[in-house]
């Protein structure tokens, strides 16, 4: 994994992932209005504004979870295909973690994790078990692989989420709100895993409500309200000196608890 | 009652038994087969194969049973499509279950959360990946109980291919009211029969059950 991205930062002088005049609308909403967003190999950029802001939309429509009206999406230089087999391939490329975990719920730990390696990579089973093993291992889970997802605690499962994305060794990890839906206990194991994969050089989008993992693991802050990336900035130099006054009303209710 | 122990009784009995068996697993496989196929239309982004599967559905689900074999008995052959009567009498008994395959399944299917569908393409697997080995697993479970009412009325649909030639149950029946044996001994043999038969597959059921039952 870390020969991988050493490799590729070398070769890397164009941004992995361009968004360009992106926009959105569920119905009469305009949910993203022109979006222009590069993100450089090994960068960790968190998104984060109210809720309703398109900060998740924007996450998911990375990999097409969301299709766009508009504008276009590139990773490591190839545009987002439609719908079919290829945009299947070059979502292999980009992992994500969901809020609510979205484990596999009838497969064990371990085969959550292997599945994606054996049914898209096409790696041989044994090889993709080991893969699993340690990534579990790495994540702090590997006593629980033949448990099933159910029996874990929302910490637990959201690691081997984690663990799952980066079986398919991915060129980006999207995370649209790890933490939200974790007891307050939990938090921190997840974070600290995260913050790990940001320090292995792994290239990051999150979406967080996480002011501290912000500024602790961002190399960008994204500020997002109504649909519009309305400022971005270093996490210091946001949370220190937020230039709008929509930034400032958001985290003057978000940091005084 | 003893008058299926008199004569040949008991060999056209027994030939019948086993002729709504044949008849009723010929007709449970495709249906199961076709069902699934047919779900799997009914939810795929393909609006052709969608529609499709809706239109089988209408006009499978809403004809009633022994129009369909009519249709299949007499407007095949029309069309120079020629099989035995038992093949006839599974595709009209498949095809006709299927409709209602394809529909529990459907429901199971909307039951699964949509994150799982989400992180199987999220992971990189196409449609039918995402389909058959993530949704549809888990959907199965779910419709275990109303798919085991769809297979139990199978086989005492299967009673309408007697009127269409094919040599099961209700045909035995017929043949033991023409020789005159008294209709209440005939009809207790007779439901004896399809007793065992949804007895079975009712219990095949109970065992898949709890076969299937997953820590989740």
């Amino acid at each position: 994994m870390t020969e991988d991205q050493a490799e590729v930062s070398t070769s890397a002088a164009a941004p992995l992932v361009v968004l360009k005049g992106v926009n959105k609308h569920y119905g009469a909403l305009h949910v993203l209005q022109d979006i222009d967003l590069q993100i450089a190999q090994g960068e960790v950029v968190v998104l984060i504004g109210p809720s309703g802001s398109g900060k998740s939309t924007l996450c998911r429509t990375i990999n097409r979870l969301e299709s766009v009206d508009s504008g276009t999406i590139t990773i490591d230089g190839r545009p987002l295909p439609a719908e079919g087999k290829e945009l299947a391939g070059l979502r292999a490329e980009v992992g994500m973690v969901f809020q609510s975990f979205n484990l596999f719920a009838h497969k064990t730990v371990l085969e959550n994790v292997v599945i994606g390696q054996v049914k898209v990579r096409k790696i041989a089973r044994p090889q993709a078990e080991k893969t699993a093993r340690e990534l579990l291992e790495r994540v702090g889970v590997g006593a629980q692989a033949d448990k099933y997802p159910a029996q874990l605690s929302g910490g637990q499962q959201q690691r081997v989420a984690i663990a799952r994305a980066l079986a398919m060794k991915p060129k980006v990890m999207l995370f649209d709100e790890p933490t939200s839906a974790l007891d307050p206990e939990m938090v921190n194991e997840v974070l600290e895993v995260m913050r790990q994969l940001a320090a292995d050089g792994m290239t990051m989008v999150v979406v967080t409500h996480e002011m501290g993992f912000a500024r602790s693991a961002a190399n960008r802050v994204l500020f997002m309200a109504d649909g519009k990336i309305v400022e971005e900035n270093t996490p210091d130099a946001f949370f220190t000196a937020p230039r709008s006054e929509r930034a400032k009303d958001f985290l003057s209710k978000i940091l005084h608890h | 009652m003893g008058f299926l122990f008199e004569d040949d009784n008991f060999a056209l009995f027994r030939d019948g038994f086993l002729q709504t068996i044949e008849l009723s697993a010929l007709s449970a496989l495709l249906a199961l087969l076709l069902g699934t196929l047919l779900a799997a239309f009914r939810v795929s982004p393909v609006p052709v194969l969608r529609a499709f599967g809706t239109t089988w559905v209408t006009l499978f689900r809403n004809t009633p049973l022994t129009l369909l074999f009519f249709a299949v008995e007499f407007g095949l052959p029309a069309l120079d499509v020629h099989f035995s009567h038992l093949t006839f009498a599974v595709l009209a008994l498949g095809g006709y279950t299927a409709s209602f395959v394809c529909e529990v399944l459907r429901s199971g299917i909307n039951t699964v959360p949509l994150g799982q569908a989400e992180a199987a393409r999220s992971l990189g697997m196409t449609f039918g990946q995402t389909l058959t080995l993530v949704v549809l697993p888990q959907a199965a479970r779910t419709v275990l109980g109303p798919m085991s009412s769809v297979f139990i009325a199978l086989p005492r649909n299967s009673a309408i291919a007697g009127a269409f030639s094919v040599g099961e149950l209700y045909s035995a029946q017929q043949t033991f009211s023409e020789r005159g044996y008294s209709i209440f001994s005939i009809f207790f043999w007779v439901a004896c029969a399809y007793l065992v038969i949804s007895a079975t597959v009712a219990a095949l059921f109970r065992f898949l059950e709890t076969r299937l039952a997953v820590a989740r």
